[in-house]
């Protein structure tokens, strides 16, 4: 199991270096001069000028840039942002839990729904059940979920007034973030009305965020389900006089699960670029949100940190799918 | 050699009667025949969007500044749908906006096929040190989310329709590189390469004519979502203002000029959203049916 781990880890090690290499690249394949871009500073006199070129180390060759680049990585310096004049690392770090939460939740939420769902359609293969949801998760998968969380909006939050409109919790309350998940946070705070405030905020986020999963994974347990349904293990089940639940739940469901993690894991990156949908219709303060205004006004080293940072995000996360693969599936853990 | 000519040329005695069978495949899905049906009438209101658009998309009525659809009350027959806030008929922007998503969904596929199938004929044949670089390179495209790099290629390229189509297409590329390198690697162990390398075929030609046809399916499955995907693509960046510009009748552009009228006005917000979802439903339904007339292997599940 060691040799497995460290020999998914090792693979790795090609894609993150490129992955420095691209947000290294960006700043100096931006059009215009780097630094006033990385300055953000409109008028500089040819003395500044002079003087941040040498602080940016623009004036040395570019290997030796990238040396330096990735030596700052590693020492955690990431920069430091135009607006905030934060690093770019710690404003990373404060925004990140929610994004984590709604992802979370929103996964959550496509998990719970999509797998019984897909597991049903596929036990009664062709009935009105079965193309109701294909249907509805064919229409799902075709959503433009920027239109969609309008669309809730404009029946939940304005028609029905059910629930609030943007934001994370209502502004009456107030405390000192301790985890960074809003959940957790307004529990301990002990105020009155404050958790619920927080998952009403939650619901329409995560219901657009999890749209296009939960289609996804209703489809793939559904075609995952109908394979093992055919399988010579699951006939012999039956024949023994086992009951169809078991046999579904136990013996079909539990093969069935292996391409649905895979895609439960391919979805990290897709929830990610949901997210810079769903953060910006509901002002949602998660790093989706971070990195559209950063692009906005021009913030380019936090756009670069961000990009590094999300992509190892994503890269480490596949890589925690892949070791839950190898768990799951002894034939893969003993493959290599 | 002439087993090989039956596979390769356009002309084969097969050809019909592959076409005819693919047809009664397709067929048999209600679905995807019901998208093909509804995508080619998008086709048609958009070569004929001069024809069939009651206005044009850029006319500006003074006197109706947001009409409500005629169904409402306060609708008017000469604005089927409504008017936006400058008063400009959205029926007309809608039909006028398919041609940019056709035309964004058609343009995203060329490129990206050319590239990617390119590639990724090249990494299967040659494999080595070159096949390593390209699949690294395309593991890093990948490992970050989409939309994401489409939104900083974007920003490094500066905001229009053009530059988001360009990225969009360079994320949608490595799709093809390892759909094309997988089936080249599958089919290069066949008879009918080595025979065709025995006779004496020459590398371009093997790689062209003789493999590439039998890599098809899988691409033109592919081919058919990334066209959905290009067009919600590219109306989630025109919707956040890094895609097509204001006053183009760009269906995420249009959402993204009305955003801020979500609680006087629905229409304006509703109707592009729905034009969307319509035509990546029906391309969707239609590279359903597609996957499962092509893929024999999925057919019977």
């Amino acid at each position: 199991m060691l040799r497995f781990l460290l020999w998914r880890a090792l693979l790795l090690v090609p894609t993150l270096i490129g992955i420095t290499l691209v947000s290294f690249g960006f700043i100096r394949l931006l059009p215009g001069d780097p630094v006033v871009l990385m300055a953000g500073e409109r008028s500089l006199t040819p003395e500044r000028h002079a003087e941040l070129l040498k602080q940016f180390g623009f004036d040395r060759p570019v290997w030796e840039q990238y040396m330096h680049y990735v030596w700052d990585l590693l020492h955690g310096d990431l920069g430091v942002s135009l607006k905030t004049k934060m690093p770019v690392l710690q404003e990373f770090l404060t925004l990140f839990p929610a994004t984590v939460e709604l992802s979370l939740a929103a996964m959550l939420f496509a998990v719970v729904l999509g797998i019984p769902a897909g597991v049903i359609a596929a036990v009664r293969r062709g009935s009105l059940y079965d193309q109701t949801v294909m249907g509805a998760a064919l229409v799902g998968y075709s959503m433009p979920i920027f239109w969609w969380g309008l669309l809730l909006i404009i029946l939940f939050s304005v028609t029905l007034q059910w629930t609030p409109v943007s934001g994370r919790i209502g502004l009456v309350y107030f405390f000192q973030p301790v985890t960074g998940f809003m959940l957790i946070d307004s529990l301990i705070s002990g105020q009155k009305g404050a958790f619920t405030s927080a998952v009403r905020h939650l619901i329409l986020p995560t219901v657009v965020l999890g749209t296009i999963p939960l289609a996804v994974i209703a489809r793939q347990t559904r075609s995952a389900m109908l394979e093992v349904l055919g399988e010579d293990y699951v006939r012999t089940a039956r024949a023994k006089g086992l009951s169809p639940f078991r046999v579904v739940g136990l013996h079909a469901l539990r093969n069935a699960m292996i391409p649905v993690i895979t895609t439960i894991g391919l979805q990290v990156g897709v929830l990610l670029a949901g997210a810079i949908l769903t953060e910006t219709i509901f002002s949602w303060p998660g790093i989706g949100k971070w990195m559209i205004d950063s692009i906005a006004r021009r913030d380019y080293p936090v756009v670069q940190g961000g990009l590094l940072l999300i992509a190892a995000v994503v890269m480490l996360v596949n890589l925690i799918v892949d070791l839950l693969y190898g768990l799951t599936d002894p034939r893969i853990r003993h493959r290599r | 050699m002439s087993d090989i000519d039956m596979t390769t040329s356009s002309q084969g005695p097969g050809r019909p009667a592959l076409l005819a069978e693919f047809w009664r495949h397709f067929s048999e899905n209600r679905g995807a025949v019901l998208g093909l049906a509804v995508f080619l009438f998008i086709i048609l209101l958009a070569v004929f969007a001069d024809v069939v658009a009651p206005h044009a998309p850029h006319e500006q009525y003074r006197d109706s500044f947001l009409t409500p659809p005629v169904w409402q009350e306060g609708g008017d027959w000469r604005f089927i749908l409504g008017t936006d806030p400058v008063g400009r008929d959205v029926l007309s922007r809608l039909i006028y906006g398919s041609r940019y998503s056709l035309f964004i969904g058609v343009i995203v596929v060329t490129i990206s096929l050319l590239l990617g199938v390119t590639l990724g004929l090249l990494t299967g044949f040659l494999r080595g040190a070159f096949d390593n670089a390209v699949m690294r390179v395309m593991d890093v495209l990948m490992s970050f989310p989409s939309l994401l790099l489409a939104l900083v290629l974007v920003a490094m390229l500066g905001p229009s329709l053009t530059n988001a189509m360009i990225a969009i297409a360079l994320i949608q590329q490595p799709h093809y590189v390892r759909l094309t390198r997988a089936a080249v690697m599958s089919e290069m162990s066949k008879d009918y390469v080595t025979a065709a390398r025995v006779s004496g075929v020459g590398r371009l030609r093997m790689m062209f004519r003789t493999i590439l046809p039998n890599c098809m399916a899988p691409l033109i499955v592919q081919a058919a979502l990334s066209f959905s995907s290009a067009i919600l693509d590219a109306a989630a960046l025109g919707f956040l203002g890094m895609g097509a510009q204001p006053p183009t009748p760009e269906w995420g552009t249009m959402l993204a000029d009305s955003r801020e009228y979500v609680t006087r006005a629905w229409w304006v917000v509703t109707m592009p959203g729905l034009a969307i979802l319509i035509t990546v439903l029906a391309i969707n339904l239609m590279g359903d049916g597609l996957r499962d007339a092509l893929d024999p292997r999925l057919r019977r599940s």
